[in-house]
């Protein structure tokens, strides 16, 4: 295992340390998940995760996730282009405010966007005349989930964009190439990687999101119930089983993002450092 | 899109001042409250240090040697990331609730952990799990162990050359991971939320206070509570940009000092 002779002195103490540590904190609180949907027969799990309420809150958890955190690589890229190709005045405000969402406790974000798009709320009440409710429907929950996956996109393209050389640019408008061109063909490809892999994050941040979400969402049966809060409920009515399985089916989905995450970012340093 | 972030946050104190200043200190006086913010500091306390003295050691072992497995450890440290809050709460409740596998055995021993601080302060410590660790990680590994080995020749004990050599080298990094992690730790709704039972005065931290008074339709003093959350959440957002700069110019150093040791480095390295 040991490749060349260590010199520094500790690798084996805090090996230890870590080991020791992320599996009391992590790996077996974790596992006692899949230990226990063992313990159910397959009836019973199949059952619960596949009832018609817990189905309807998968659909909610992935539809609105998958829009949130597709408006996120929309306008997070926008945003991140602007953060790091043009200086303006306040920019350094707007570059911290931009980790707000990450730094408001969700219960607070949850709270305040209720408030705001409430029918009677600052945002809500010009949004009901147009007939748009926002908050306890659906689009309350993607708003919400927007909100708190804004970081992600942002963060990860952020660095990128700029190492990424406007000589290279420059270049291809001399030798022709449309502005249309110059960002399908030299800017877009740079920044895919990053650029899928923010988008994976602000999913798999939007898929767990269970704080900013309760609040806006109203919680009604079969329209606007996550997944994070049918585990709640079942947990309440004291059906242990019930929420290991769906927690199960959710660990699941998280650890595949997770997987395709890594591999995300692995593509993104071949790709920048060939 | 400014906007969509800047309106939330004034409208936290907006609804906090609603009904006058008065009204806004009677609700953060409140002997509840104050029994919520006094968990929510210890069991930041208890988490940060914990998570401080991981993600040091962990940095260690995984930015300053190479080994097998080296990756999915890495992968392993980020999971408090991928897993829904929620979850987080759930496995602590099905190791220590009254039906848990270890639960019986801990409540016959006057160790109540669900419904109870000690189930808070690990929900809170499992979601800040990674932040210091995710910082200090590929810090390490950038710096390299160059000035590290040279101590040693020189006769450096293990302790001395850490406490001289690297963490001046890393210390803003770790600063950075510190921050984040207590504001994760502070904020923590969903995770705590499972496990505490909502005892008030008792098992409430304060984003729970903030839950309960708002549906209580309370929302003055709910937004007044959150208004102290959000002062959390100012404080951590400038802290943040101030050391970003430090941790740039550190940054900056190293690849500036990679780009001499670069021809060799990279054969080691491989």
């Amino acid at each position: 295992m040991q490749v060349r002779r260590r010199v520094l002195p500790g690798f084996g103490l805090t090996m230890g340390i870590t080991v020791l540590y992320l599996s009391l904190i992590v790996l077996i609180p974790l596992a006692t998940l899949p230990a226990r949907t063992l313990t159910m027969s397959w009836a019973a799990f199949r059952d619960t995760v596949a009832d018609p309420r817990v189905v309807a809150s998968y659909r909610l958890s992935l539809g609105a996730s998958l829009a949130a955190a597709a408006v996120n690589a929309v306008f997070g890229s926008v945003v991140a282009w602007v953060l790091a190709r043009y200086s303006f005045p306040g920019r350094r405000v707007v570059d911290a405010l931009i980790d707000l969402p990450f730094a408001l406790p969700t219960a607070v974000a949850g709270i305040v966007l209720t408030t705001l798009y409430a029918p009677t709320g600052w945002l809500g009440a010009p949004l009901a005349k147009y007939g748009i409710t926002v908050a306890f429907t659906p689009l309350g929950v993607t708003v919400a989930l927007i909100f708190i996956g804004m970081p992600f996109v942002v963060r990860t393209l952020q660095p990128v964009i700029e190492d990424l050389d406007p000589e290279v640019e420059e270049a291809a408008t001399s030798l022709g190439a449309s502005r249309k061109e110059v960002l399908l063909r030299v800017v877009l490809p740079n920044l895919l990687p990053a650029w899928l892999t923010g988008f994976a994050l602000a999913f798999a941040r939007a898929l767990g999101e269970y704080g900013s979400v309760v609040f806006i969402s109203g919680n009604m049966p079969m329209r606007t119930e996550i997944s994070p809060l049918l585990i709640v409920t079942k947990l309440e009515q004291y059906d242990y089983a019930g929420a290991t399985a769906i927690a199960v089916v959710m660990l699941t989905l998280s650890f595949g993002l997770l997987l395709c995450i890594n591999g995300l970012q692995a593509w993104a340093r071949r790709r920048v450092a060939p | 899109m400014g906007l969509f972030l800047v309106v939330p946050l004034v409208a936290v104190f907006a609804e906090a001042l609603s009904k006058g200043f008065d009204a806004y200190q009677s609700a953060i006086v409140d002997p509840d409250a104050f029994a919520a913010l006094r968990l929510t500091l210890l069991a930041a306390a208890i988490a940060v240090p914990l998570n401080l003295v991981f993600g040091l050691a962990a940095g260690w072992t995984l930015g300053k040697f190479q080994f097998r497995g080296r990756q999915l450890l890495i992968t392993l440290i980020d999971l408090p990331f991928a897993v829904s809050p929620v979850i987080a709460g759930l496995v602590f409740v099905l190791l220590f609730g009254r039906q848990g596998w270890l639960g019986p055995w801990a409540i016959d021993h006057g160790f109540e952990v669900v419904f109870a601080v000690p189930g808070i302060i690990l929900a809170t410590t499992f979601v800040s799990f990674p932040f210091v660790a995710r910082e200090v990680i590929p810090i390490m590994e950038a710096i390299g162990t160059e000035e590290e080995e040279a101590a040693r020749v020189l006769g450096a004990g293990g302790l001395q050359l850490f406490l001289r050599i690297t963490l001046p080298n890393i210390k803003w990094a770790v600063l950075y991971g510190v921050i984040l992690a207590n504001a994760r730790a502070m904020g923590e709704f969903g995770a705590v939320s499972v496990v505490s039972g909502h005892i008030r005065g008792v098992t409430n931290t304060l984003p729970l206070h903030v839950e309960i008074l708002y549906n209580e339709y309370n929302a003055q003093a709910a937004f007044a509570v959150a208004s102290l959350l959000a002062c959390l959440a100012i404080v951590t957002l400038i802290l943040k940009a101030v050391i970003e700069t430090r941790v740039q110019g550190v940054a900056t150093v190293v690849e500036e000092s990679a780009v001499e040791v670069m021809p060799w480095e990279s054969k080691s390295a491989v």
